[in-house]
């Protein structure tokens, strides 16, 4: 699970370096740019990612000890958390597409170079962020199945460990792009 | 799962308490605010060096307990040393290169 992380680390490590290079070049654009981020939202939505890692880490250990409906309850209250994450990230992109800011949008297309490529990465990297959120989601349904199931237990508690491993990667991923995008202005 | 011995080596090992989890989540959540309360002093050219410091320690909270970095061997430690080196180094390189562009 490690290894792919670290593929997983290079593959946004790369769109990290885009912007940082992009944020060199057209640093004031992107300081305004920023200002059109919901800092209230983004700050929740950290809070309750971060809380998501907190309940897959009780997850695990609760599976470890044999406290299987304990893991269980904890494992759905990550897929909740997860999902409510998903619903703040598809309001804010609401937000913006209903103003014309979306890739080609007419008034994406009237800002200044620097903003547009700001908000391409925007969309490009918490796009890709939630899509990893999506698919972990789908990764611990399937891992609430499997502690039902006795797959998972005390002593086989591989698949639930990585899926936390992924799960916190995913969060750490958030963890730089909050600042990065809403904390610039 | 049980021919990855490696993986559950760390069954007999003492399990984390469920008081660190919440303590780090605390601490996450105390670092959320601090970046949050950087951000609106606006400090002009440190602030966002110092969020992403902040992020970084948050980053490293994460990694040491929820993901017991901290209790892996010596070899994944090593493993992700390189990782993160590799990263370090495409994104200097490229550095070098954009901030002397004429």
């Amino acid at each position: 699970m490690w290894f792919f992380l670290f593929t997983e680390l290079l593959f946004f490590g790369g769109m990290f370096l885009l912007y940082s290079i992009y944020r060199y070049k057209f640093a004031a654009d992107f300081h305004r740019a920023a200002a059109d981020e919901n800092l209230v939202l983004g700050s929740v939505n950290t809070a309750i990612l971060l809380t998501s890692s907190l309940a897959m880490a009780l997850a695990v250990t609760a599976a470890r000890r044999g406290e299987t409906r304990r893991s269980i309850a904890f494992q759905l209250t990550t897929i909740g958390l997860g999902a409510i994450f998903l619903v703040i990230k598809g309001v804010e992109w609401a937000a913006k597409i209903g103003r014309g800011i979306y890739p080609n949008g007419p008034v994406l297309l009237g800002l200044k170079n620097g903003e547009i490529i700001f908000f391409g990465l925007y969309f490009t990297m918490t796009g890709l962020h939630a899509l990893h959120v999506l698919i972990g989601i789908t990764v611990i349904a399937f891992m609430v199945r499997y502690t039902k199931r006795g797959v998972i237990g005390p002593q086989r508690y591989s698949r639930l460990e990585n899926t936390g491993l992924y799960w916190h990667f995913v969060d750490i991923v958030w963890i730089y792009l909050f600042p990065l995008f809403y904390l610039i202005t | 799962m049980e021919k990855y011995g490696g993986q559950e080596r760390a069954a007999g090992a003492a399990l984390p308490s469920n008081g660190t989890y919440v303590a780090v989540w605390a601490a996450l959540l105390f670092f959320l605010g601090l970046t949050i309360f950087v951000a609106r002093l606006g400090i002009p050219s440190f602030g966002v060096a110092i969020n992403l410091l902040i992020a970084t320690v948050k980053a490293g909270l994460v990694l040491v307990f929820f993901m017991h970095l901290g209790s892996e061997g010596r070899f994944l430690k090593i493993m992700l040393g390189v990782a993160f080196a590799a990263l370090t180094a495409i994104i200097l390189l490229t550095f070098s290169d954009v901030m002397f562009r004429r």
